[in-house]
């Protein structure tokens, strides 16, 4: 009698752990469906393919519309502009960090670089809109160049420095485990360190390094704190990255912080945008977990 | 203490006081050697001997590990390695080398044996290195076994064959010497086999230096033997000689089993 | 002399294209924390002056017409130098020390924040006259700069000179203790369960994948779970550190998980089989031989996951934690800020005199978060000597 209940306790037990890891199950499922069902009581109220190619962004007002291209070339511009630094960057950092640098060197280093990705978004919003976004409204003068003071150049300056621990953790990571018999069979060939480093280690880590960048772009389309702080407002179709524009995250956080009811399509705006956010980054985040799994298979590691 | 060997052939590399220490460990002791050319010279001793540090000097590969520090000559065709003006890359050029887990590149066999001779600028693309191909792979004995998948993965081969391809990699850069760091012992008998004979054809071309875990590999195929011992060349003798009748305590002791 | 046998000009090329490389390596991640540097250096140089505050020495008088218009408890011509927030306190003082009453006395007393931006050298908004008024002060000696208590001892105020981070302390406290009562041991029992007993079929690597996925959801879309479900679908307060809680531990949950799961994995089988050799059941050697072994590690976890939730904004801004709140929270169903959304709270006021003070604000929270960050090093460190 007493080993059946022994037994039954420990069925409960088990049941009750598995009942916690349902709760990420359930996260998810809640986030899809908070945003879903906004998102089509919104679409309920405005043309779905005004939001899909609409060029005018206007809440607020009897007639509102709510086209949102121009707050998707925004996001797409400062996403870009992140980019362009934080991809070439943060590779460099991973190949001087498992390639040139001594263990000592890479121990001072990593936790350095740790501490950039530490700090939090709303302190890097801050730095970009004190400190940067005036400094390029000077450099910009100096050059004969008009720059707004939202530029969204400075989100992207900054936003790419914010990404670049991302890319460089993720890529150290993957070269490093790239074997030392690689290496070896290209240095015995008379090949330099470098074209070793170009031809053979970084191809080889390739799906790794393209995972930890797909995982910035994410990041950087899903940003916030510094959009909010450092860019504008204004729905802007345009190519000059010293203008202002806006963001899809911005006008998340304008529908919701103003005091709209909530069943009105200014604030169901947040949610159509947030689901659009939502289908990318998880598109983005399947195609990098895919990666990463494809480089663990071909060197058969099991960390990472 | 060592006798020398009777050299019959021209020397191709000559070995002069050479020392190496990792960090504080004087790994490779005082070693002076003379390798003769179109030969195969094995060298045997005990795990930590030392014989792979030293075969690692030959080629300049210990120029990559941190704390490393190297003195004496290693002279190939009447220049040390080891002077200022000779570039390392150049050396590695002309001295190849096999290791000991075979390590194909993650690409096709045979961009695995074009990769090195297209950066080097000794072939061009295309049927100057279609050609390149099927030379390498045919010294390596390889050709008829992969011809047919030249542009699969070099990966998707055995471990013998994935050995082999490594060779004519190495060759294909036309290298006057090749070393080898135990280069079948990852391997089974059979592929063994197949090394050995591979190693016995390239005798013709290219000076072999050959380190191995393995007495009757270096008795088959070796014409020179050097025993090592804790970073000292003991004994370097006709591998006949060194086997028969060696003229060490150390060396009987390990040929004939008592440690090892 | 170049006609040696390993002579090839052609390296010659090879070896400059090897250097550029190397540069390029080099200079990414000089250029990189040359940023960090510049970044935390602009940070500290703006956030340094708000560790002072200036005060001036005047008279004040108490008095029934003081207690009703505390203005005029002191001269005119120090209107605009002293702060209206210490003005304001006249009456409380008074209550707590009547005999005060129909005495005049002199003493130091907070000055206004244009005054305190004038002393140090900012942009300030004064007259001519009250620059003179200052000018004066200064050559009596009746104006000083003193450590800035306020900052650290009260909540927020619409007045630069007496707005302090406290409130926001406290917010940010009950908040991550919200996010950690429910994160930790829900993200401890996924990774238990998902480390020693699931079996390996479609729904456990659905689960796995569905946590790598969650921690890679953009935060603020929690902000919109947490306005859709706690706040309109379960009506939790708005703005509360309860809904702030949960909304963060979501958000927490995976790296918890992820960190467990691995401190789970590190522990060596041989204790399990020499458990099942005591014949004890599954649970009891997870509860009782691999849990404790593996708690450094989860633990590390746990303080890295505090960390991030620490500098979270974005979620919290949703569920409307920016509000101004001048007094600490007394509980979690009140309304309350937290650290972050109080610098981007400060970081959006044009009153100059608020810069310094979200600089300072980034100052404390960067802090506190090196000191995190530092105790799990300090577990990770202790952990691998047990290992």
């Amino acid at each position: 009698m007493k080993k059946s209940k022994k037994f039954n306790s420990e069925r409960l037990m088990v049941l009750v752990l598995a009942m916690a890891s349902a709760i990420s199950i359930l996260t998810t499922v809640g986030i899809l469906f908070s945003i879903l069902f906004q998102a089509i009581e919104f679409f309920q109220l405005k043309s779905f393919w005004y939001f899909i190619t609409g060029t005018e962004w206007s809440p607020g007002q009897m007639d509102s519309r709510f086209g949102a291209l121009p707050i998707f070339a925004g996001t797409f511009m400062i996403t870009i502009i992140a980019l362009t630094i934080a991809i070439p960057a943060g590779i460099g950092s991973a190949i001087y960090m498992s390639e040139y640098a001594s263990p000592r060197w890479r121990n001072i280093l990593k936790p350095l670089l740790e501490v950039l990705a530490g700090i939090p978004t709303v302190v890097y919003g801050f730095f970009a809109a004190l400190t940067i976004a005036p400094a390029i409204v000077s450099f910009a003068e100096l050059l004969g160049l008009d720059a707004a003071y939202n530029s969204a150049l400075a989100c992207g300056l900054v936003m790419g420095v914010m990404i670049i621990p991302v890319i460089s953790s993720l890529s150290d990571d993957v070269l490093r485990a790239v074997p030392d018999s690689q290496r070896n069979a290209s240095l015995a060939l008379g090949m330099t360190h470098s074209e070793t480093i170009r031809h053979i280690v970084v191809p080889s880590a390739m799906p790794g390094i393209i995972s930890a960048s797909l995982l910035g772009l994410s990041k950087a389309i899903g940003e916030t704190m510094i959009v909010v702080m450092a860019a504008g407002l204004r729905p802007n179709l345009s190519w000059n990255p010293l203008e202002d524009m806006t963001t899809v995250t911005v006008r998340i956080v304008d529908a919701l912080v103003g005091d709209h009811a909530f069943d009105s399509p200014d604030t169901l705006s947040a949610f159509s945008l947030g689901l659009v956010l939502f289908v990318i980054t998880l598109i983005l985040n399947m195609i990098s977990l895919a990666q990463i799994r494809k480089f663990k298979t071909r060197y058969k590691i099991s960390s990472l | 203490m060592k006798s020398s060997a009777r050299q019959t052939t021209p020397v191709k590399i000559k070995i002069a006081g050479l020392n190496l220490w990792y960090g504080d460990n004087h790994a490779v002791k005082g070693i002076d050697m003379a390798i003769p050319a179109n030969r195969i010279t094995a060298l045997i001793g005990p795990s930590g001997c030392g014989k792979s540090s030293f075969l690692r000097c030959i080629n300049r590969m210990n120029d990559l590990i941190d704390h490393v520090r190297i003195d004496g000559q290693v002279i190939v065709d009447g220049k040390n390695i080891y002077d200022n003006d000779v570039d390392e890359i150049a050396v590695r050029k002309r001295i190849g080398m096999v290791f000991q887990q075979p390590n194909p590149f993650p690409k096709s066999i045979y961009e695995n044996i074009t990769y090195a001779p297209l950066k080097h600028g000794q072939v061009r693309k295309g049927r100057e290195s279609d050609a390149l191909v099927e030379a390498s792979l045919s010294s390596a004995g390889l050709w008829n076994e992969v011809k047919d998948k030249l542009h699969s993965p070099g990966t998707s081969l055995s471990g013998g064959q994935q050995q082999r391809l490594c060779i004519a990699r190495a060759i294909a850069v036309s290298p006057d010497i090749i070393l080898m760091d135990e280069p079948s012992s990852a391997l089974d008998p059979i592929s063994t086999e197949k090394i050995e004979s591979l190693m016995l054809e390239l005798r013709e071309n290219y000076t072999i230096v050959i380190v191995t875990h393995n007495m009757q590999q270096a008795h088959r195929t070796a014409d020179y033997t050097a025993y090592f011992h804790l970073g000292e060349l003991v004994e370097y003798d006709e591998t006949k000689k060194l086997f028969m009748n060696p003229g060490q305590q150390l060396t009987e002791d390990y040929i004939t089993g008592r440690f090892g | 002399m170049n006609n040696h046998p390993f002579h090839d000009p052609g390296l010659k090329a090879r070896h400059r294209s090897a250097r550029l490389f190397k540069w390029y390596a080099t200079a990414s991640i000089a250029l990189t924390l040359a940023f960090l540097c510049f970044f935390l250096f602009d940070m500290g140089r703006t956030a340094f002056p708000a560790l002072w505050q200036t005060y001036v020495k005047v008279d004040v008088s108490y008095s029934e017409k003081t207690l009703r218009l505390t203005s005029k408890a002191i001269d005119r011509k120090y209107r605009k130098i002293v702060s209206r927030a210490w003005l304001r306190n006249i009456r409380r003082q008074v209550e707590v020390k009547p005999e005060l009453m129909g005495h005049t006395l002199s003493q130091w007393v907070l000055a206004d924040d244009q005054v305190d931006q004038y002393m140090k050298g900012h942009h300030y908004n004064l007259k001519v006259k009250q620059i003179a008024v200052v000018e004066a002060l200064k050559v009596e000696g009746a104006i000083e700069m003193r450590w800035n208590n306020i900052f650290f001892a009260r909540g927020d105020s619409k007045l630069p000179e007496n707005a302090g981070l406290l409130s926001a302390l406290i917010g940010s406290l009950l908040t991550l203790g919200v996010t950690m009562l429910v994160a930790f041991p829900l993200g401890v029992m996924t990774a238990v369960y998902l480390e020693e007993f699931a079996r390996d079929n479609t729904l456990t690597r659905f689960i796995e994948v569905n946590i790598n996925n969650l921690a890679a959801i953009p935060s603020i879309l929690f902000g919109l779970l947490g306005l859709a479900v706690f706040i309109n679908l379960f009506g939790l307060p708005r703005s509360s550190p309860l809904v702030g809680g949960l909304t963060l531990a979501l958000m927490t949950l995976p790296i918890i998980i992820v960190s467990a799961r691995a401190a789970l994995r590190s522990v060596p089988d041989s204790i399990r089989q020499a458990g099942y050799g005591l014949g004890l059941t599954r649970v009891q050697i997870v509860q009782d031989h691999v849990l404790p072994l593996a708690m450094p590690g989860i633990l590390t976890g746990s303080v890295i996951g505090v960390a991030q939730a620490m500098g979270e904004t974005a979620p919290l801004i949703i569920i409307g934690m920016i509000a101004f709140i001048p007094d600490s929270p007394t509980s979690i169903v009140e309304a309350a800020t937290v650290l972050p959304a109080q610098i981007f709270t400060w970081a959006g006021l044009p009153e100059r005199a608020y810069v310094e003070k979200t600089a300072a604000g980034i100052v404390v929270i960067l802090l506190i978060l090196f000191l995190l960050n530092t105790i799990a090093v300090y577990l990770r460190k202790k952990y691998e000597i047990k290992c």
